[in-house]
């Protein structure tokens, strides 16, 4: 690792005062700092966000989750009150990486990262979730841009995570056994208005992506066997040493299927 | 460069270090507690697993810098008056070990594990919690044992104390 200045705001404007160009945000940094071990990253500065208290916490009002964005996927995890009204989300963060990076990890910083091995942004998506910033609220579809790519600007932190919980939801993956990343991860939820979202994550050569496709299969029949009939394009999905897209492709569709019979 | 002041297994410590130093470095090196290992130092193996105010971490994925003010609990800061911590002990009853190499950062997950599921914990369970711990000669079949066997004992112990 680079040399690099370690910096701990208790505020976000005091955080954002702190950053520049060469500086980067630190939340839970278990992408990060092994990525600057590798060298891949050398910011000059680390601004670290853990002991900012407006980025911490979990409310549920209702159907209304709202997500601090310092929150560690093991908190996400456990929380009893986003259980009671979205089980498929915390069963997500529940299986990201292992308990131990669960315990540093954040939903901030893996959205502001936006790996598209990562799993929240397919659920974002399919959930139709807003992602609050220190300056504006975006849409999920606004915020993911493509692969490792967000609509934040320089400077720019996540400070919140919000959606409207639905009446069913569900997430299966198929995990490279190596990396522990999705190799496909499927979330789908469906409203009360009986509207559904589908969101796919590892498989996307741009990121995490909707499948209208299973959309429209599960908005009249919201049940596995509505997903049987239909094939995934593989055009635009990722090939590595892993999987070809054509095996994504048909991940998708699989896990499709799981996610759907967890949603129950 | 960073001044640290932690607390480690009870004790109060403080040390100079560069802001880039790793948790794990700042334990082994500048205390001297080398009983937490660098295994594969991309945070897959959990060699280096320690208690950062009482969760388990893996340490080469964190600063020392991040961890100052922390409370941190090290392999070596389980035992008590020469008494091997329950998890300790079976890991040695069940002979979960082979080199040892894994050792302690099995142990810290272990007892990380037992106390989030209040010592409640069945094979398929501790299977999956072991997710981010490697080990490369024994297989898992003794350490799984090992754990589960400490369960039932600090349940066991648990029990008898809140009566």
């Amino acid at each position: 690792m680079y040399a690099t200045t370690y910096h701990r705001p208790a505020s976000v404007d005091e955080a954002v005062k702190l950053a520049s160009e060469e500086a980067k945000y630190l939340s839970g940094g278990q992408t990060l700092l092994p990525t600057m071990k590798q060298r891949l990253a050398a910011p000059s500065d680390l601004i670290d966000l853990r002991h900012i208290d407006a980025l911490k916490g979990i409310s549920v009002d209702g159907k209304h989750v709202r997500i601090g964005a310092a929150c560690t996927h093991n908190e996400i995890a456990n929380s009893d009150a986003i259980s009671a009204v979205c089980p498929g989300f915390t069963y997500l963060a529940g299986h990201i990486g292992d308990p131990a990076v669960r315990h540093m990890g954040t939903i901030g910083g893996s959205i502001a990262n936006n790996d598209p091995a990562a799993d929240y942004p397919a659920a974002l998506l399919a959930l139709g979730a807003t992602i609050t910033t220190n300056s504006r609220t975006l849409s999920a579809e606004e915020f993911f841009t493509g692969m490792f790519e967000t609509a934040l600007e320089e400077g720019e932190m996540v400070t919140a995570v919000e959606f409207d919980a639905p009446e069913k939801s569900g997430y299966a993956k198929f995990r490279n056994p190596a990396s522990r990343y999705a190799m496909t991860g499927v979330f789908v939820c469906k409203g009360a208005d009986g509207s559904v979202g589908v969101g796919v994550a590892g498989a996307g050569a741009d990121g995490a992506f909707r499948s209208p496709e299973m959309e429209s299969a599960l908005a009249s029949n919201f049940a596995a066997s509505a997903l049987e009939g239909i094939s995934i394009d593989p055009s635009g999905l990722m090939t590595d040493m892993h999987a070809s897209a054509e095996y994504r492709a048909n991940l998708i569709k699989v896990m499709g299927k799981r996610a759907v019979e967890q949603a129950g | 460069m960073a001044e640290i002041t932690m607390t480690v297994n009870g004790r109060t410590v403080s040390g100079t270090c560069e802001d880039r130093t790793l948790l794990v470095q700042f334990i082994r090196e500048n205390q001297g507690l080398t009983g937490t290992h660098v295994g594969c130092d991309t945070s897959q193996c959990g060699a280096c697993v320690v208690h950062v105010d009482g969760k388990a971490v893996k340490s080469c994925t964190m600063l020392a810098a991040q961890a100052n003010g922390s409370e941190v609990t090290t392999i070596e800061g389980l035992a008590s008056g020469g008494e091997l911590h329950p998890v300790q002990a079976a890991f040695r009853e069940h002979h979960g070990l082979q080199c040892g190499f894994c050792t302690p950062g099995m142990i810290m997950t272990a007892v990380d594990m037992i106390r989030r599921h209040d010592g409640q914990l069945d094979e398929h369970t501790v299977r999956s919690e072991l997710d981010g711990n490697i080990c490369r000669c024994t297989g898992y079949h003794n350490i799984v044992k090992a754990i589960l066997a400490a369960a039932e004992e600090m349940g066991g112990s648990a029990k008898v104390a809140a009566e």
